[in-house]
């Protein structure tokens, strides 16, 4: 018990040590994508709040956002060459990784931090934790992993993974904005947004929110019915079938 | 118009594939087929997946064939005994073909298996059509009578049946045997078969002329129902909205091309269709030899947690 209330005081010393908070909103709680969405950014920003324990000396701030989607399960197939033809032949299965991502700072990755903290805090996508199975073990593999580097650089061409180092924008010296692009095909689900202040290379504080994409419209009822009423979206989609082909026997009767 | 498709996961221009539907529906009308070979090709070439492409041309296949054996029922051109022996093949191949299918999709070589099932099959079927083709147009020139029909070792086959509309007397056997195939390979590929089933029908059951194609559609919409039902239910695979457009496209340009196809001859059809089967199975074989932009893909398995 008293091991328990010294580390919470430790805690709390801890925090009030940190003497900067982070204030963060998203402009959007909840982003409604509609059949003819096309893609659309949200707004984040957010100030420094400093307080009388914060060192005077320090004034130079570092933002690192980390914008998560919901997580899924994926598979990374390799093509070889075999008899001649293009086989898938080899596989890696990412698990629970996040099914959008993106990593934005206000400068440079590599500088903000050390090599060594960049890495515990998942600074930048070379450091994100995408764990694979392999052979029945589960690991995350060094960056330059031939099927890691594939997976993230095929996310990024459909614009769902990404990483920028000039993102972030200090409008004043504590008061900051980002935008968060989201593409045609954002995966619906709660996205985590996690926001990182460093000074000095040394993380200060971070903070946490959230949001939210929903899909609506007919395009989501359909493929919401595909998956929770295969059985239904069958036999509609059979009727309809039988439907077109015998308007279509109707209206072009030759006789 | 941009539209998004919700199973397919993909915008796409909703006149291109209009346009498609309607041209694959002037190809079926004229040669009097389904046109499944064709427009699943085109579906994967414009960034569909073939998993997708495939269930989803099923049921723009049941819709053409739909009218198509409408047509042919009120002439009574359908020979209703010969079409449920058939039908018992048929639902077997089916379910066969989309459980195979399932299996191949979970191993990551469906995409392979489809495009081998194309190669072998459109390259086989397209060149012994355009050979065909190309002799009966030279026996026309000289003026020579197409060879008699003979019977084959299939008529010697037990468990025989008389079939009244097509008046043949015939075992069941290879009949049942052909809508396994047929159904098999319809699911597997995205195909209603009936550039197969009809020479099958024709060369080796003997089955008139005057019942063979009304009777192929009833097999061919059977086993496209049941394979979208399956597709719908196992895989969640079917895009409805592709669909529909599929078949509005289809259906129409059907018409047309069924009109057209009456002022073309029996030969030179054949040869024409033998060429285009044969094109679109060597497109398969070319995008197999080629090196693929990209080696990897990620297939998506579902949120978890």
């Amino acid at each position: 018990m008293r091991a328990l209330l010294a580390s919470l005081l430790v805690l709390w010393l801890g925090n009030a040590a940190q003497a900067e908070r982070l204030i963060v909103s998203v402009s959007n709680h909840r982003v409604t994508v509609t059949p003819n969405y096309s893609g659309e950014e949200l707004v984040l920003f957010g100030s420094v709040e400093k307080d009388a324990a914060t060192p005077a000396d320090r004034t130079a701030y570092d933002l690192v956002v980390t914008v998560m989607g919901p997580r899924a399960d994926m598979v990374t197939r390799r093509k070889e060459r075999k008899f001649g033809i293009w086989i898938n032949t080899d596989y890696r299965q990412f698990l629970a990784v996040p099914s959008y991502l993106a990593l934005f700072a206000n400068r440079s990755f590599d500088v903000i931090t050390t090599p060594e903290i960049a890495r515990r805090q998942q600074i930048g996508l070379n450091n994100v934790l995408l764990t694979q199975r392999v052979s029945g073990d589960y690991a995350d593999v060094v960056p330059n992993d031939a099927f890691r580097s594939a997976f993230i650089r095929l996310r990024t061409q459909r614009g769902l993974y990404r990483e920028d180092g000039s993102a972030v924008t200090f409008l004043t010296p504590t008061l900051f904005r980002t935008g968060i692009p989201l593409p045609a095909e954002v995966p619906i689900g709660t996205y985590e947004v996690e926001i990182k202040l460093f000074a000095n290379g040394a993380l200060v504080t971070k903070t946490e929110t959230a949001f939210e994409i929903v899909k609506v419209g007919f395009e989501q009822f359909v493929a919401t019915t595909a998956r929770q009423n295969g059985l239904i979206y069958g036999l509609v989609t059979a009727a309809m079938a039988l439907m077109t082909g015998w308007m279509a026997s109707i209206v072009f009767r030759k006789d | 118009m941009q539209l998004y498709l919700p199973i397919a996961d993909l915008p796409v221009n909703v006149f291109l594939v209009l346009a498609m539907g309607a041209a694959v529906g002037f190809v079926s009308g004229l040669f009097g087929i389904g046109g499944g070979f064709l427009m699943t090709p085109l579906l994967i070439f414009i960034g569909i997946t073939p998993a997708v492409a495939v269930a989803s041309v099923a049921s723009h296949i049941a819709a053409s064939s739909f009218s198509g054996a409408l047509s042919y029922w009120r002439r009574r051109a359908i020979d209703p005994a010969l079409a449920s022996v058939l039908l018992c093949g048929g639902v077997t191949g089916t379910a066969l073909g989309v459980w195979t299918f399932t299996q191949l999709r979970a191993l990551g070589q469906l995409d392979l298996m489809i495009a081998l099932s194309y190669v072998v099959l459109l390259t086989t079927v397209g060149s012994l059509m355009f050979s065909e083709g190309l002799r009966a147009l030279m026996r026309t020139r000289r003026g020579a009578v197409p060879p008699r029909r003979t019977h084959n070792w299939i008529h010697g086959l037990p468990l025989k049946m008389r079939f009244k509309r097509s008046k043949i007397y015939l075992s069941v056997i290879p009949v049942v045997i052909v809508g396994v195939v047929i159904g098999f390979i319809g699911a597997i590929m995205g195909i209603g078969g009936g550039f197969i089933l009809v020479p099958i029908m024709i060369y080796l059951l003997r089955v008139p002329t005057s019942t063979v194609i009304g009777t192929s559609m009833v097999l061919t919409l059977v086993t496209m129902l049941f394979a979208t039902m399956l597709h719908a239910v196992t895989n969640h695979l079917v895009d409805a909205v592709l669909a529909l457009i599929l078949m509005v496209g289809g259906v129409t340009g059907a018409q047309f091309g069924a009109r057209a196809g009456q002022k073309i001859r029996g030969e030179q059809l054949r040869l024409l269709l033998g060429l285009l089967i044969l094109s679109v199975g060597i497109r398969f074989a070319v995008e197999l030899v080629i090196q693929p932009a990209d080696l990897f893909t990620i297939r998506e398995l579902g949120v978890s947690g």
